[in-house]
């Protein structure tokens, strides 16, 4: 790794000061699980590494039934999954968090380092756009607020400035007959790379569809949310037909290419596939969640 | 050109404050700064578990930690499983079961088969391979580590 100094700011305020100093040349860590590997790879030109695990407002992890669930930036994935309250009241969330890496990575990687760190096949991502979730970004200028599916602007590029922190995510309190899930294909049991990945929600009414959101990975430059799959069954019955229609809407939204670890034609079915057997899933959970 | 960095840090129970270059990882400070050989590099990117330590009372890949981290946290490497000159009962499990051939994912197993009995002292062998999915073995196949870890686990329970 080539050389880099090291910073360690207390508060919001002092890491904005830092980051503004430093020019664009630094990057705020969290885990460090993505931005380690990505400094001795040269993926980034900076001088400078901000850890953000030494401010309080990054390692919040709140949650109430009516203001909902604030997450620290660096809060790393095994405080999430083993927090009773918040595993309970985002089981979609606890799906992506508990897959994600192994049970080291788990051990430091944050759902903020993973939105951050902006890849196309980020686990928590779909999840938390399914969720409705929103980032709080400080700056010199004060706070600001991004919905999750406007964060990542590009294949690592997201809508942080030079001189912008992310201090935390939010997510919506779960409304009564809501369910969420994600789910992703790889060739192996576990620790992989998406292929493809899908994060739903829906909330039920008396048996129909009254708001769904599908979120996909890995099959475009950033996390996609196709809200064209859920606005389309809003209103419908929640049974197979309908859970076919928003599927199919995902397959024909998705804008994957061809690599290493799968084709386009394979990336699209598992698109229709993963979005389909989300939808039952969080479909299943909504009518748990009466 | 950044200094080096004074780092105040407790390693198996001892206090030990060390200098290093912030760009270092905790893995290379262990090893090159420290001089504590036991926990191994593999793949130096988090997928193979070889350098697996405890910080803070949770399992971690030293390759992806920075050595200016470990300022104020507890950490425990393999030197710091056995009593003296007494092995872990995970120690001898795994050679009493040959979980291990050339021994390079060695420490890395048992610092994270450590942390796992810790907390869960009856895992089923689903539960194992889970927790274990981080570290890779290119020798033995698994089974038999998994088979030293469930022994080891039926030990402790009656020790």
């Amino acid at each position: 790794m080539k050389w880099i100094d090291y910073a360690t700011p207390h508060s919001v305020r002092e890491a904005v000061d830092v980051l503004s100093e430093a020019g664009g040349r630094a990057r705020v860590m969290a885990g460090g699980t993505d931005l380690l590997v990505a400094l001795r790879a040269g993926v980034y030109d900076i001088d400078l590494v901000v850890d953000g695990k030494n401010i309080p407002e990054l390692n919040e992890i709140t949650y109430d039934p009516t203001n909902g669930l604030t997450l620290g930036a660096a809060v790393p994935c095994y405080k999430i999954y083993g927090n009773k309250a918040v595993a309970t009241a985002y089981p979609g969330l606890i799906d992506a968090a508990s897959l994600i890496g192994g049970t080291q990575i788990q051990g430091r990687a944050s759902l903020g380092g993973n939105l951050c760190n902006a890849t196309p096949s980020a686990d928590t991502i779909p999840p938390m756009i399914a969720l409705k979730g929103t980032a709080n970004i400080a700056g010199p200028n004060g706070n600001r607020q991004v919905a999750i599916e406007d964060f990542c602007t590009g294949v690592r590029q997201n809508a942080l400035g030079s001189d912008e922190i992310l201090v935390s995510l939010h997510l919506p309190a779960p409304v009564a007959n809501s369910g969420a899930n994600y789910i992703r294909f790889i060739p192996r049991n576990e620790m992989d790379i998406a292929v493809a990945g899908a994060g739903v929600s829906v909330v039920l009414d008396n048996g129909d569809i009254k708001e769904a959101r599908v979120s996909l990975a890995s099959v475009a430059p950033t996390p996609l949310f196709v809200q064209e799959a859920g606005d389309a069954i809003a209103g419908k019955p929640a049974n197979d037909e309908t859970v076919r229609i928003a599927s199919g809407i995902a397959r024909d939204a998705a804008r994957p290419i061809t690599d290493m670890r799968g084709t386009i034609e394979f990336r699209q079915h598992l698109c229709e596939v993963l979005t389909r057997r989300a939808l039952n899933t969080a479909i299943e959970r909504a009518k748990e969640n009466n | 050109m950044p200094g080096k960095t004074y780092v105040q840090t407790n390693i198996n129970g001892e206090h030990v404050d060390f200098l290093c270059e912030p760009r270092q990882s905790l893995l290379e400070c262990l090893r090159d700064v420290i001089g504590l050989t036991g926990t191994k590099e593999g793949c130096n990117d988090g997928n193979c578990g070889a350098c697996t330590v405890e910080m803070d009372g949770r399992i971690v890949t030293s390759c992806l930690v920075l050595g200016v981290e470990a300022e104020g946290k507890e950490i425990t490497t393999i030197e710091g499983i056995a009593d003296g000159s007494t092995l872990h009962p995970i120690q001898q499990s795994f050679l009493e079961n040959a979980a291990l051939q050339c021994g390079i994912c060695t420490p890395g197993f048992i610092v994270a088969s450590k942390s796992l009995l810790d907390q869960n002292p009856d895992p089923t062998e689903h539960e194992i391979r889970f927790w274990l999915a981080n570290n890779l073995c290119r020798c033995t196949g698994y089974d038999k580590i998994i088979r030293a870890v469930q022994d080891a686990a039926v030990k402790m329970q009656e020790a």
